[in-house]
């Protein structure tokens, strides 16, 4: 089966950099699955669920917002975060997301701020949703 | 000369000072190492960045983005990273002087780092925020600050954005910055990033890596909004980390010469302790035989 590279970069570290057989991605405009020889195509990502099938197996990694270059043989996403299904701490997640409602509430902030939590709130939100669906299955 | 019990006790309370100097030394090395590391892990983010930046620069005219716009300088916004503690040599202070160019009157500053903090309120400067950042810095910690810094020059509160850090060229040397940040300059863009280990950072993406006929989606326009921020927020956690690297390492190397400093003087007291005891001997042997001969 073909392959291509794909890799997974946050400002952090790379998180992810390996030959996969496809992978899926929340877009802006709605989900897009990626296979080998794809054309070339720049898109936004909003926060979700990334999933990539490699030697058979599927994983699935929580992403906020970034972008995805697909190149002839290589596909970069660029990330400001991006975790692993299996390492999502559901019960932290939920205590952030209800931190971070708390705030929106509790303090008179700019839109700025607000804007920031809510960002952090979809992030949180996009990882929760993608744990309780495993479990699910 | 000083009595035997003086000396003994500051040998003592110095050899407390080499203990403390030489545990803040050894932890030191170890966040250094880690923050090291963290500046290096900025590198494909800022290879990839620049890259999708040159190819969407082919697809839409990015100069007359709002965050290239050039206008003449009347206010500009210094954002100021240093540290939070001392103890780390000079540093602080090399970076400081480096802001003296800037005019009290059309300057104001955003800080990280209570010791910024204090130098800009002790030199009566205009402080307009304080970002209080841990040790390790994440991404979204320094998102605030290039968004409040992206946010003033868009309203046009401010027309030029700096940066003073502290460049991380290598253990023993640290270089005090000043960075323009926004406008972007389109060249910067082309040039890539500079890095903290910009010495071997890879080179430009070559021509022939280029696909031609990008599919943007949304369009190349949202794609640029969205990238061009990401860009500046990411400079400045790129030049967090930098500084955080640099910090550790000046303070690794400010506390190793001061526990050297500190076995150096024990060194010494020591062997002023022993002369004098040897003396306080001699006198003491001399009175008792001068004794026994005045008995007999």
């Amino acid at each position: 089966m073909s392959t291509f590279r794909l890799e997974i970069v946050t400002p952090e570290a790379r998180t992810y950099s390996d030959d996969v057989e496809m992978v899926v991605l929340p877009g802006a405009d709605g989900e897009m699955g990626i296979l080998p020889m794809h054309a070339p195509l720049l898109s936004l990502l909003k926060p979700g669920e990334l999933r990539l099938k490699k030697d058979g197996h599927e994983i699935s990694l929580a992403i906020g917002d970034g972008f995805v270059e697909v190149g002839p043989d290589r596909v970069s996403v660029i990330t400001d975060m991006a975790v692993e299904e299996r390492l999502i701490d559901e019960a932290a997640t939920e205590a952030a997301i209800a931190r971070a409602q708390a705030d929106l509430k509790a303090r008179d902030l700019g839109g700025e701020e607000v804007a920031s939590i809510e960002a952090s709130i979809a992030k949180s939100i996009a990882q929760l949703n993608l744990k309780r669906k495993r479990r699910s299955h | 000369m000083a009595n035997t019990r003086e000396i003994r006790r500051r040998i003592k309370s110095i050899k407390n000072t080499a203990q403390i100097t030489k545990a803040m030394q050894m932890v030191a090395a170890s966040k250094m190492r880690r923050a090291q590391v963290a500046a290096l892990a900025g590198r494909p983010m800022a290879e990839l960045l620049n890259k999708v930046l040159v190819s969407v620069k082919e697809h839409v005219e990015i100069d007359s983005h709002p965050l290239l716009a050039v206008r003449p300088v009347k206010k500009e916004l210094v954002i100021l990273i240093s540290t939070d503690k001392g103890l780390c040599g000079a540093l602080n202070t090399n970076l400081f002087r480096e802001l003296s160019p800037f005019d009290i009157g059309t300057a104001s500053f955003v800080c990280t780092g209570r010791k910024g903090v204090q130098f800009v309120t002790r030199t009566r400067r205009d402080l307009l925020g304080d970002f209080a950042i841990g040790d390790s810095p994440r991404f979204r910690d320094t998102r605030p600050i290039a968004n409040l810094a992206m946010e003033k020059f868009l309203s046009g509160e401010v027309d030029k954005v700096s940066v003073a850090y502290t460049h991380f060229i290598n253990t023993l040397t640290q270089k005090p910055t000043i960075r323009p940040l926004l406008p972007i300059s389109p060249f910067d863009l082309e040039r890539g990033f500079k890095t903290a280990h910009d010495n071997d950072a890879a080179p430009a993406p070559k021509n022939a890596e280029r696909a031609p006929g990008f599919i943007f989606e949304p369009g190349p326009e949202e794609v640029l909004d969205f990238v061009l921020p990401q860009y500046v927020r990411f400079q400045v956690f790129q030049m967090l980390v930098d500084t955080r690297a640099s910090e550790h390492s000046a303070r690794m190397v400010a506390m190793k010469s001061a526990t050297d400093n500190a076995k150096q003087i024990v060194k010494e007291l020591t062997l002023e302790y022993n002369k004098v005891r040897q003396a306080g001997i001699t006198t003491e042997l001399l009175e008792i035989t001068t004794a026994q001969l005045a008995l007999n």
